[in-house]
């Protein structure tokens, strides 16, 4: 039963044990943004420590899931992803400017300064995550069902994180896929920890893939640090889901390398020596032995990528880094399409205060 | 559904059955399984599925049998269909309706009576409505499915069946925000909603054939946007506010409007504001008509205004 096995095509030394079906410049493709994603997490995690980025929740560890899902999309496919897949954001057409500003939450930020450690566009059907863990699971089903309503043959993507199997959102939403047919693929980033608690904590199920099996909708488990694994699977999922076949759960095992967000301290609960155990499975650094046997890269044209990418990235930080903050009058936008009587009235109140505060010399922020 | 192929309905037993109170009745011969969904009984996922049908573009509207059992959708409702606008920078909304009977007097006992509206209101983002008549009920439900923001319609069940007018076949909307003014008076403002009008006519009548006290009755129809220019133009002619309503009193929408008033226009008042509300108690199956305000609490508010 595959919700019970884990998938693989690449094991731990960058032996292909399993088929696969992408192109030599899909492979480079694939490493690239998984290079991509973890230098733009590295500066995401020092933004945060000099108090320019407000919280991050660092993605190290977990690239392959992220990219080898989404790369599995078309272009008008939808993601509605957690707030933890730089990858995917990458992958769908999200710039690390854009992804900057908004960490920022600067002049440019899309989200108007809504929110912290989330990210979304809305030209190429990505949705913002909600905070609250699992919310949008039911959202990817709700879409995906108005896809079919429409006759679109468009596909939904979500992923979430071990946690939020455990949450209502995610049981009522297997439920409704599977019932209703949906076109919607399901990803279970199984990082191991939710916060503190550990994956065996979190469920006695044998694994997370067999929640699905329960309710009818297909599901297998894959080593989630395998990117090739997770594309080729997922690409599965969304053929069968875009030939009316309904929806498929993917349970990725992986794990998360850093804490779970910068607020967050891991020496409290978790033993060293397993992180360090996780890092000889780094995903990246597979990839690469996988890509070195193939011939596809050799050690230079690494070093190239990792330095190339390295001064775009950090030329874009100190672009974005400068630009000015947004206005005080986002806290009124976006509540209603437009504003009631009662912002009005509040939004005249916070700006007489400003000018009373400037009279009076007050520092209120 | 005729008008905007776009709305589809969803919920637990509202296609074949009709749903419970038989508000959907036929719609699934006209418009199919398709846009007349029969949902598994969950109120968190049929909520959670309409906002992510809204946000692919659909008009969903969601009905929770009971809007006592609202409670498991919350979630959703409150922290995603009233603030994904919000925290998308208004790259998604979803404007979804959520509908379902709501408030006491059927002997629903705990569960099929309450009258949850303070919660919405409470959540920026969220319009509530709750109509008394059919003319209204028809109107105001245009006006949601239209709305470019989420909207909780609240049907008062009692009065499915106890209050019948011709409702015209055209196209018309009741607007958003706008009261009714359901009887003119001079003496006091009587500001209500939903199935407690109908009490507050009746209270009315007695005090004016036993006193000659003037009565005028607002209902307010959305209760968020309140219509704070009608309440506040009432009370300048009256001098004296009662609010009346079925929920609790605590932190009901009543102590939003005694406060807006009081703010306002305390100048203008010539007795304290009085509310008559439920009693801050679950819901009771015995005794409800003594739980829910009636004509002798509603006369004994009146008195006390008048005598103040």
């Amino acid at each position: 039963m595959k919700a019970l096995g884990l998938y693989r095509v690449i094991d731990e030394e960058g032996e292909q044990v399993g088929d696969f079906d992408v192109d030599v410049d899909k492979l480079l493709d694939m490493y690239v943004y998984m290079v991509r994603a973890r230098i733009l997490d590295d500066w995401l995690l020092r933004l945060q420590r000099v108090g320019k980025v407000a919280l991050h929740a660092p993605n190290r560890g977990q690239e392959a899931v992220s990219v080898g899902a989404t790369m599995a999309l078309d272009r008008g496919d939808w993601l509605i992803p957690s707030y933890r897949e730089l990858g995917a954001y990458l992958v769908k057409g999200m710039s690390e400017e854009e992804i900057l500003d908004r960490a920022i939450a600067n002049i440019d930020d899309v989200l108007r300064g809504s929110e912290f450690a989330v990210y979304g566009k809305r030209s190429v059907n990505l949705v913002p995550a909600p905070v609250p863990v699992g919310n949008q699971v039911p959202h990817a089903v709700g879409a995906a069902m108005a896809a079919k309503i429409l006759g679109h043959r468009t596909v939904v993507m979500t992923i979430f994180g071990d946690g939020a199997t455990s949450r209502g959102h995610f049981h009522a939403a297997l439920n409704f896929a599977g019932v209703f047919k949906a076109p919607v693929v399901f990803v279970v980033q199984n990082n191991q920890w939710a916060i503190s608690v550990p994956a065996r904590r979190q469920t006695a199920s044998v694994t997370f893939a067999i929640k699905g099996v329960a309710y009818g909708v297909p599901s297998v488990r894959v080593d989630g640090n395998d990117v090739l694994a997770v594309y080729t699977a997922s690409r599965e999922a969304v053929e069968r889901a875009r030939r009316g076949e309904g929806p498929t759960l993917i349970e990725a095992v992986t794990y998360r390398m850093g804490p779970h967000t910068t607020a967050d301290d891991p020496s409290k609960y978790r033993d060293p020596e397993e992180v360090k155990l996780f890092e000889r499975l780094d995903p990246i650094a597979r990839f690469r032995k996988f890509l070195y046997k193939k011939g596809v890269l050799d050690e230079d044209q690494d070093k190239r990528i990792w330095e190339e990418w390295g001064s775009r990235i950090e030329a874009t930080v100190k672009k974005c880094y400068d630009k000015p903050p947004l206005p005080v009058d986002v806290i009124f936008e976006n509540v209603y399409s437009k504003p009631t009587w009662n912002l009005v009235e509040q939004h005249e109140e916070l700006r007489e205060s400003l000018k009373i505060a400037r009279e009076l010399g007050l520092e209120v922020e | 559904m005729r008008r905007n192929p776009r709305v589809v309905v969803l919920g637990e037993d509202v296609g074949r059955r009709g749903g419970v109170f038989l508000v959907t009745e036929g719609l699934i011969d006209e418009f199919g399984a398709e846009r007349v969904i029969d949902t598994p009984l969950t109120e968190l996922g049929i909520v959670g599925v309409a906002v992510g049908m809204a946000l692919y573009g659909l008009k969903p509207v969601a009905e929770i049998q009971f809007i006592d059992f609202v409670y498991e959708a919350l979630d959703q409702l409150l922290s995603e269909a009233a603030k994904i606008r919000r925290r998308t920078g208004g790259m998604y909304s979803a404007p979804i309706v959520v509908r379902g009977p709501c408030c006491g007097g059927v002997r629903g006992g705990m569960f099929h009576s309450q009258s949850p509206e303070s919660y919405f209101i409470h959540t920026a983002g969220l319009i509530t409505m709750m109509p008394s008549t059919p003319y209204d009920a028809k109107g105001l439900l245009k006006s949601a499915l239209r709305a470019e923001d989420p909207v909780v319609f609240l049907e008062p069940k009692i009065l499915y069946r106890t209050v019948r007018e011709e409702v015209p076949e055209e196209d018309y909307v009741v607007p958003i925000g706008k009261a009714r003014l359901v009887k003119e008076g001079s003496d006091v403002t009587v500001v209500t909603w939903g199935a407690m009008v109908y009490q507050a006519l009746e209270a009315a009548k007695l005090v004016e054939a036993r006193h000659g006290w003037d009565v005028e009755i607002i209902d307010l129809r959305t209760l968020f946007p309140f219509d704070k220019d009608a309440i506040l133009e009432s009370v300048e002619k009256t001098g004296r506010l009662m609010v009346v309503h079925e929920a609790p009193r605590t932190l009901g929408l009543g102590a939003e409007i005694a406060a807006y008033v009081a703010e306002k226009a305390i100048d203008l008042l010539r007795a304290p504001i009085v509310r008559v509300t439920g009693f801050d108690t679950p819901f009771p199956l015995v005794h409800e008509k003594l739980y829910m305000p009636n004509v002798a609490r509603i006369y004994m508010g009146l008195s006390k205004l008048m005598k103040y």
